[in-house]
Parts: structure tokens; sequence; C-alpha cells
């Protein structure tokens, strides 16, 4: 094999040509690669067999953390267990008297906004997913979870655990999907703040614990302890959801921009599950672009049905499914629709 | 030798993979060196016809499917750093570890300035001092690691 050995006396590559010849090679395929992926988006299908095939691996890195955790569960003494039941038991109680109490100011928010019935909540279902990989460093904020497109899980999803927003998903594989966190230092989510109902964007801050709010003039309405919710703005995240609270305002005054720094409510360090939203298509607070729990595809179609049918919460399924009906039903849809509404009076 | 010294280097080239992904706490995780860029650097000096350039690309590629924010992004910067070091395997071979530990360095450092370019092109600029961090911790477990990849390639040194 040595016999092929370049010029100078150095036996190398024997097959497929020099050294020089191979990177040029080589590289030319990376860049093309880079080029597909960034620019064209060709290479999704080709990212998502890979994506595939890495899982294995994902999920046997974080074997050795999960039987730890396991380990300890399964010797916790009966004492414990049985503290912690009857500890969630008074939780589980008090999250009930909470919803009562939600539905009832749902109804009177409905009934103050003038609206004939409540709307539903804006979830339409979620679906819990374990945390597999995690990369939290100041680089990149992701998670890795164990839920794909076998899921019907989709690019740009919200995700969210029982105290505030998380992320959004990113690549989709068919067993596991990349978040970006909040956290994220090229995330940014549009935010409100909740006692003033200023907007602004909360942009991460590329540690676990902080985000930070750079766009604020010096002189905004904002101290700390305000709680930051979504504006629903942005077309991924609905609105009214808890994001973060302010722990810093620095107003200086030279400078024509306050520095406000946030912590998120989401426990994103120390999280082991997060929970997946989808939102009811054609809800006024849904995000607009991907609104939709059964048609993810149409999802830029239904703005027009959402932006006609203000008044009649039902009536987006309904014109949903009326385009391929309504040349030979035009007559009977005009009798049905004044129907609903007076059924519901 | 070379037969199979083509599992060796897969089986070590995984357990680096591995080493890589393994989740670790957010200050380790800076620290962390690069397992499998060492581990492509060590075959590439030690073995370039098992190694080389293909190893660093499909290295790469295994590293963009698991933490590179473009497919292709790492896969060219280890292409890069195996081409120089396949080049010049025999004078890096010959070096006391010191001295190879100083040019793995600056493989590393030439690795992360391609990544820092490529990161800034695509959008996805990093600007933290901390990126740099690992370039310095892999240099300093050279000796130790190639003391490893060595045993793991059948040499006894």
């Amino acid at each position: 094999m040595a016999a092929f050995g370049t010029a100078a006396g150095r036996p190398l590559q024997a097959r497929g040509g020099s050294a020089g010849f191979r990177f040029t090679l080589f590289a030319m395929l990376a860049v093309g690669v880079m080029y597909l992926d960034q620019r064209a988006h060709y290479l999704e299908q080709v990212r998502y067999v890979l994506e595939a095939a890495a899982y294995p691996i994902q999920l046997a890195v974080n074997s050795p953390p999960a039987a730890w955790a396991w380990l300890k569960e399964s010797f916790q003494a009966r004492a414990a267990l049985q503290a912690e039941n009857a500890r969630l038991r008074a939780r589980q109680r008090d999250l009930e008297l909470l919803a009562m109490r939600y539905d009832a100011l749902a109804r009177e928010n409905g009934e103050l906004r003038g609206l004939r019935a409540a709307l539903p909540p804006v979830v339409d279902h979620w679906l819990a997913a374990e945390i597999v990989n995690i990369q939290l460093n100041s680089l990149r904020q992701t998670l890795l979870i164990n839920r794909g497109a076998a899921n019907g899980v989709f690019a740009a999803q919200a995700v969210l655990d029982d105290k505030g927003l998380i992320g959004q998903t990113t690549h989709i594989g068919p067993w596991s999907a990349e978040v970006i966190l909040i956290t994220d230092p090229e995330h940014a989510v549009p935010v409100r703040v909740e006692r003033t109902g200023l907007r602004t964007i909360a942009v991460g801050a590329g540690d676990a614990t902080s985000l930070a709010l750079p766009y604020l003039p010096g002189n905004a309405d904002i101290k700390v302890g305000d709680l930051l919710v979504t504006s629903g703005l942005g077309g991924v995240f609905p609105e009214g959801y808890p994001v973060a609270r302010v722990t810093e305002v620095h107003r200086d005054a030279v400078q024509p921009l306050a520095q406000v720094r946030a912590a998120p409510l989401a426990h994103i360090d120390t999280d082991t599950e997060v929970m997946l939203v989808w939102f009811r298509a054609g809800h006024p607070a849904a995000p607009v672009p991907n609104a939709g729990g059964g048609d993810l595809k149409s999802g830029n179609r239904d703005m027009q049905p959402q932006a006609l049918s203000v008044k009649p919460p039902a009536q987006p399924p309904q014109t949903t499914d009326a385009p391929p009906a309504v040349p030979p039903a035009a007559a009977p849809q005009p009798g049905s629709a004044p129907a609903t509404p007076g059924g519901e009076r | 030798m070379i037969a199979q010294g083509r599992g060796r280097l897969i089986v070590s080239a995984f357990v680096a993979l591995v080493l890589t992904v393994l989740p670790l706490p957010s200050w380790l995780d800076v620290l962390r060196p690069p397992f499998l860029v060492l581990a492509v650097l060590y075959w590439s000096v030690n073995a370039p016809r098992t190694g080389g350039i293909a190893l660093g690309f499909f290295s790469g590629l295994a590293l963009d499917v698991f933490q590179g924010p473009v497919l292709g992004e790492h896969a060219l910067a280890l292409a890069l750093v195996t081409y120089i070091v396949v080049r010049e395997h025999q004078r890096i071979r010959s070096k006391p570890e010191i001295q190879q530990a100083l040019i793995v360095f600056a493989a590393l450092i030439v690795y992360e300035i391609v990544l820092f370019m490529i990161d800034g092109w695509t959008g996805h600029a990093v600007t933290t001092a901390l990126r740099w961090v690992h370039t310095l911790t892999g240099a300093l477990i050279w000796p130790p690691a190639a003391a490893i990849f060595a045993y793991a390639a059948g040499r006894r040194s």
C-alpha cells in the first residue's frame, strides 16, 4: 500500500488521492451540505433520519442519570412516600379549588368582554415529554425531549412546564425533538408586562436563570417584581402565559435604554418533564401561524376564517369544513348560521 | 494492523462521541475537552491512513447532528484540522508530548476559529469568551488522553 507514497517520501493516502485532494473534496461536500441546510432547507429529511439514528445514543448517554433517579425512587422509604402522597393530595385539593374559581372568573371575563359564551381554554390538549438530554451552556441552551413527529409534534411548538414558558421546538425527529429554551441567546419571546400592559421582547441571556429585556427606554414603567407574560405576538406562543419575573432594573441617565433582567419562572435547570401544548384553532388567544391541533398544514389558511368569525366562537370548524360544500349548500348555510347564536341565547 | 485498527478506531471514536454528548452540569460543560476532536487528532497523527480526513469529516457530521446549528459545520472544521495534521503527522509524531499538547492547542484554536466564523455567517453567532475554554482543557488533557488512545489502539507506549 505504501507503494503509492507521494513525492515527499511520506506514505500518505494510498487510496483516494493525496491528502490535499481529499481535503478539497470533503471541504466542498461540507460547504455544500451547509448551504443546503442553511439556505435551501433541502436537508430536513436527511436531518430527520440522522436524528433518528442519533436518538439511541442520546438515550444511552442519558441512562446513568435516569437509572440513578429510578434507584433512588425505588429505595425511598414508605413513610416518605406516604408523606409525599398526603402533600400531593392537599395540593390537588387546592388546585381544584383554584380551578373552580378560575372557571367562574373565565365566565365573568367572557361576560365582561361581551361575548355570548365563555370561550373554551386556549389549550386544546397537551402531552408530557421527558427530557432526554440537556445542553445548558452559554453557547446553546437546548433540550432534547422524547416526543417527536410520531406523537404529532411540529416545529415551533410551544413548550411549557407547570410554572411557565420553557421554549419552543426546533428540529423534529421521529421520536425526539429539540427544544430551544427561552434563555438561549438566540431566542426572543414577545412579552407584556402584566401590571402595565407594556409590550417588549425578552431575549435569552445565555444562562439558565436570566432573560434580558434590551429594548426598553429609560423611562419605561417597569420595576423589580413585575410579572412578564407572553404577549401573543410573534405567532408561536399564545397570549397570557407567564414567562419571567423582573429581577433587576438599571436606569442610567446617560444611556437611552434601561437595562432590565428577569428570571424565568420555569425551572429550566431542574425540570425532568415538560409539556408540549396544542392550541385550539381559531381561538382568539391562540398563536396564528401554527394555529392548528388537527390540520397543521393549513395553519396559514386559518387566518381568514378566524378574522371573519370573531363573534360566534363555534364558527371556525364550520367555515373550515364549509369550502368544499359551499357551492351546492349555499342555501342551507345562511339558514343554519343564525340558528346557532339563537340556540346559545 | 490496519484491518483491526479500523475496528479499534471506530470504537474509540464512538466512546469519544458519547463522552462529548454526555449531559454535564453547565460549569463542567464549559470545561469539557472536545474528546472526539482529540480522538480524531490522535488517529490522524498516528495512523493517517486509517483515520485521516474522511474520519474527520464523518466525526464532524456526527457532532453536527448532536450539537451543530447547521449540518456540515463541524465536518468542515474537523476536515480542515485533520488535513493539516495528516500533512504534518510525521513531524508531530516525533515530538515529545508537551510539544504535542501545544500543537493540539493550536489545532483546537484553528478548529474553534472555523466554527466561530461559520456560526457568524449562518447567523448563530456566539460571542462569549467561554467557547474558547475547551481548547485549553483539550490541550491540557492531551498527554493522558493520547496514552489512553494508544492503549485503545493496541500500542504499548
